[in-house]
């Protein structure tokens, strides 16, 4: 019992950050029907942007913990929010109106690009850093002395997280700049006659999901304190996965996708076996594309000829 | 002009500042960083110059007038004299070559194969696969398997390797086929990673991440390709000096037969009702099925054929490297396949044979860059979308069409519109 509740709580966070990075996916999804297969990759780049930066301003002399992390939240979202505008701009724009596969291959050009771009920048290494955040809270002892642990860490990444996302579904909703997008999304051809700048809207689609991405990274850094440039990969399909378990489209659903993903991803390697975890995810995302296409709270999608 | 490369240069300062500029490096205590502010300069003046070039050129060039279809026409009348020079020059080439260019060769070829197989599935129906590399995979484990533990020879296993990833095709093709674009791609590449991760895993039968090495090497009618000749050998058999180039001749034989099967029996699977079937669900599927196409069976046979071939070439791959392991059969394999169709023209054969020559020729002389060579791979997919989203030959044509009406409705697709 006591297990299970430390499963649930480390799923819990590792679903926030999954959450986090899904919601790119599915609103460029939602807006030009797209996979943006590079997302995973800004994540990595983010989390890297954070280590410079935290290193940096220890470097530099700032000694509280959390005037850093503020200062590399908004810096790492900053710079990854351009690396998503110059993506956009580089790569998907010239294509718009290409045929089906050519954004898709695009895409996955720069997933490669920035993979190798920070390998041979920043170096092959894993780059280790101390918990920022040490300690925690004992829950509970179970049976046989396992003491039930909410690290600190644990709780920061999920507040942090929380508040993030309030503040982006305010954007969303109550905003003209949410107004548009969600215009986008419905009908890009009638947006545009209306009036409204779709490629601006666009490209700040592309600058949000980059920088949810970016605190993800953080997050992720935060929370494994490694990374190397190789995480972005296998972090954007799990990511991906969880957006269409929660519905393309949808944000909520995005959110709660990365929460299910990340609690099976947990309960997974806690009760069966570690190495097939990426293979239980996998195998999620056929299933559910199967058996149920149009995910938790997705719209089914309907086709005129 | 100059205000936007400046712009451009600014950008470029804002996403190369931290990232080249300060390096962190694993320290004996904690994480250093150090300060490279000559690279960041590089990159951004390599930024601005090129900018202001590209804005030149545009502007010095007039928007050409020949539409993608004239030189698609133009291409394929190049492409009855390129073609059968190609074939001869590839013919002759274990006459003149070293034994460098002949495993350059050997390379080229397998992924010209490798290539024309994918082309079944995306270039003909129309399916993007995004984990083509794990029937490759299936294929070079399969041959790996069965004659390390069951000693059966090559010639015996490639039919068997073939057929076993075309059985792993069907059983990826059942659940995708309700899947179309997109969704397809991320559950291919899925089933890819699925495949590679139960390898890099399943110890027992596959050595894990050590692989499976001493894999036997093909024969010519039962006689080997010893390098020290001895009984029953090529060179003992003709009476002459034994030598280690006659194996690399030998596979290089191998895999152009191989490539040459694999282009030949998808010509002909083109203009066989399926092959039809299989183009016409490439441009409209909700068409095909009014039209009364089985669309299930349709999609798994280009599936199970595509397939089939990667596993051909998985065989070869193992015999030639006499070793597989998880650390061949990533992802970026599969890009590189799909980049090669794509390139090429999805559809066209000389395209993904002059595709497969550029891309893998073309990485090989940049392997003294070292790690920069994937970075330019990627460039050059994101820049070979932006400029020619249509690859180097553009072969969408149907293979079999009605009169000259037909010509300009398929010339209507091929620019994009259908």
């Amino acid at each position: 019992m006591a297990y299970a509740l430390q499963q649930l709580i480390n799923g819990v966070t590792l679903g926030m950050i999954y959450g986090l990075i899904a919601v790119g996916y599915t609103m460029v999804y939602g807006i030009i029907g797209m996979i943006n297969f590079a997302h995973g990759d800004v994540f990595m780049v983010g989390a890297f942007l954070s280590l410079i930066s935290l290193v940096a301003l220890s470097a530099l002399g700032i000694s509280s913990v959390p005037l850093a992390l503020a200062i590399t939240l908004i810096l790492a979202a900053a710079i990854a929010g351009l690396y998503g505008w110059t993506i956009e701009r580089v790569a998907y724009r010239p294509l718009r109106g290409s045929f089906r596969l050519a954004p898709l291959i695009s895409a996955i050009g720069m997933s490669i690009v920035l993979q190798n771009f920070v390998q041979v920048s920043q170096g092959a290494r894993a780059k280790p850093m101390p918990a920022l955040i040490p300690g925690g809270w004992t829950l509970m002892r179970g049976e046989g002395g396992f003491a039930v642990q909410l690290s600190w860490m644990q709780i920061a990444v999920v507040v942090t997280t929380l508040v993030i996302l309030a503040g982006f579904t305010w954007l969303v909703t109550r905003t003209p700049l949410g107004r548009a997008m969600r215009a986008c999304e419905q009908d890009l051809k009638m947006a545009s006659l209306l009036g409204i700048a779709t490629d601006r809207t666009i490209s700040l689609t592309f600058v949000i999901g980059a920088m949810l991405a970016a605190v993800a990274g953080l997050m992720f850094l935060l929370y494994y304190g490694v990374i190397d440039f190789f995480i972005g990969f296998i972090a954007g399909v799990k990511a991906f996965t969880a957006a269409v378990l929660g519905g393309v489209g949808s944000l909520p659903g995005a959110v709660l996708g990365g929460l299910a993903i990340g609690l099976i991803e947990t309960f997974w390697s806690a009760y069966f076996s570690v190495q097939y975890k990426d293979v239980a995810a996998f195998s999620i995302l056929v299933l559910v594309l199967i058996f149920m296409p149009t995910g938790l709270l997705g719209r089914a999608d309907v086709e005129k000829v | 002009m100059l205000r936007d490369a400046f712009l451009s240069a600014l950008v470029a300062l804002g996403l190369f500042g931290a990232m080249i500029g300060l390096k962190t490096d694993v320290g004996a205590t904690a994480l250093t960083l150090t300060p490279r502010p000559l690279a960041v300069a590089v990159a951004v003046g390599l930024v601005f110059v090129g900018r202001l070039a590209l804005l030149a050129w545009k502007k010095a060039r007039p928007p050409h007038a020949t539409g993608p279809g004239a030189l698609a026409r133009r291409m394929a009348r190049i492409g009855h004299f390129v073609a059968p020079l190609l074939l001869a020059f590839a013919v002759a080439l274990p006459l003149f070559a070293g034994r460098y260019w002949l495993d350059m060769g050997i390379l080229v070829l397998t992924y010209v194969m490798l290539g024309w197989g994918l082309n079944i599935v995306v270039g003909l129906a129309g399916l993007l696969d995004l984990g083509y590399v794990a029937f490759y995979a299936v294929g070079a484990y399969a041959y790996a398997l069965l004659s390390t533990q069951l000693g059966l020879g090559f010639w015996t296993c490639l039919p068997l390797a073939g057929i076993l990833a075309a059985f792993w095709g069907m059983l990826l093709g059942f659940p995708v086929l309700r899947l179309r674009g997109d969704y397809l791609a991320i559950v291919t590449l899925a089933f890819g990673e699925i495949i590679r991760v139960v390898l890099l895993n399943w110890v027992s039968l596959t050595g894990g991440p050590n692989g499976i090495s001493g894999i036997p090497r093909p024969t010519l009618f039962g006689l080997t390709f010893t390098a020290g000749g001895g009984e029953g050998s090529f060179a003992d058999f003709f009476g002459i000096e034994p030598s280690v180039s006659h194996r690399v001749i030998f596979l290089y034989y191998v895999i152009l037969g191989l490539a040459l099967l694999t282009n030949w029996v998808s010509l002909r699977l083109r203009r066989l009702p399926l092959g039809r079937a299989w183009e016409a669900l490439r441009e409209d599927e909700v068409a095909c099925r009014s039209l009364g196409i089985n669309v299930t069976v349709t999609k798994l046979t280009a599936f199970a054929i595509g397939a089939a071939f990667g596993g051909f070439a998985g065989a070869f791959f193992a015999t030639r490297q006499a070793f597989v392991s998880p650390e061949s059969f990533t992802f970026i394999e599969s890009a590189v396949v799909l980049a090669i169709v794509v390139l090429g023209g999805l559809g066209s054969q000389l395209g993904v044979a002059l595709a497969a020559l550029v891309m893998i020729g073309g990485s090989e002389v940049f392997r003294d860059l070292a790690e920069y060579r994937m970075l330019i791979f990627g460039a050059a997919l994101v820049v070979m979308m932006v400029v020619r989203p249509r690859g180097l030959v553009s072969g969408r044509a149907p293979s079999v069409a009605l009169g000259s009406r037909k010509r300009i409705a398929a010339e209507m697709v091929t620019e994009g519109r259908g």
